[in-house]
């Protein structure tokens, strides 16, 4: 899984109307520049920058090479991404409790001055 | 209290604040000292954190590494503190495992004291404004992350 890739891949919005297209059916380099205003060498190079990601694959046809969506990268992305921020939060619900914990073992170490002044 | 908040900041950073009902030293030693971190800053789902050293000084290592329940899958990352001012800030570097070309985040912890309770705000510092971007958009605000996970689920069934 390469991460790094798949999101320099994803941050582009050409590219990612690229995948919205393909998420359709797959489609050759001529039929993906046609609703861009885009050279179609412009194109290719988004495609290739799809590829080295893994998002994208060509098929074997010579003259047409189609190109198709390769979901497991975004579903690879997605899964991290959404783990990451459930990480965060059950960390500090458990840290919130460890607090508690400290804060009770320091209460009883050191009697508290507060209820020794009044 | 237990309100999570996540926010850019600039172009390269996200900002995620979080409020703990404890006073900021101890909530320092929670970040800082190997054996209360290990207690806290596990995975979800039963991870474990196996491995959790600290040399904590400035220019000094740390070292984090997971286990999934089943030990069938893991994650690691190597830490280095570059500035130390007990107990009000942690700045460090980091680093995980398994990416080909390394992406080094750098985080700076604040915390902040108000009537006993501490407000921790974690700035991350990405390396590229395309990372941080993406990072935000579809994961972590939960846009495009489920419209990717959609746009995958369409074309499975297709």
């Amino acid at each position: 899984m390469n991460l790094d890739r798949t999101f320099a891949a994803l941050a582009d919005p050409t590219r990612r109307a690229i995948l919205a297209r393909l998420s359709l059916g797959e489609a050759s380099v001529n039929e993906l520049a046609e609703p861009f205003a885009m050279s179609q060498p412009a194109i290719s190079k988004h495609i290739k920058v799809l590829e080295l990601a893994g998002l994208v694959s060509r098929g074997r046809d010579a003259q047409r090479r189609p190109c198709r969506l390769e979901t497991q990268p975004l579903a690879d992305a997605n899964t991290w991404l959404e783990h990451h921020r459930a990480v965060f939060e059950a960390r500090f619900e458990r840290l919130d409790g460890l607090l508690e914990e400290l804060k009770a073992e320091r209460a009883k170490r050191k009697p508290t001055p507060k209820g020794a002044r009044k | 209290m237990s309100d999570m908040t996540l926010k850019p900041q600039g172009d390269r950073e996200i900002v995620v604040v979080r409020a703990f009902n404890a006073p900021r030293d101890l909530v320092f030693d929670a970040f800082s000292k190997p054996e209360l971190v290990k207690r806290w800053m596990l995975g979800t789902d039963g991870w474990s954190m196996p491995v959790c050293t600290i040399d904590f000084r400035v220019g000094g290592k740390g070292r984090y590494e997971w286990k999934s329940p089943d030990g069938q899958h893991g994650m690691a990352l190597s830490s280095e503190f570059v500035e130390i001012e007990r107990p009000a800030r942690i700045v460090h570097k980091e680093v995980f495992d398994g990416t080909p070309q390394p992406v080094e985040s750098t985080i700076t912890s604040t915390f902040a004291e108000t009537a006993g309770c501490t407000t921790v705000t974690m700035v991350i510092r990405y390396p590229t404004a395309q990372v941080r971007d993406f990072m935000l958009k579809s994961g972590m605000e939960h846009g495009m992350g489920q419209s990717f996970q959609r746009l995958a689920g369409i074309v499975e069934k297709t």
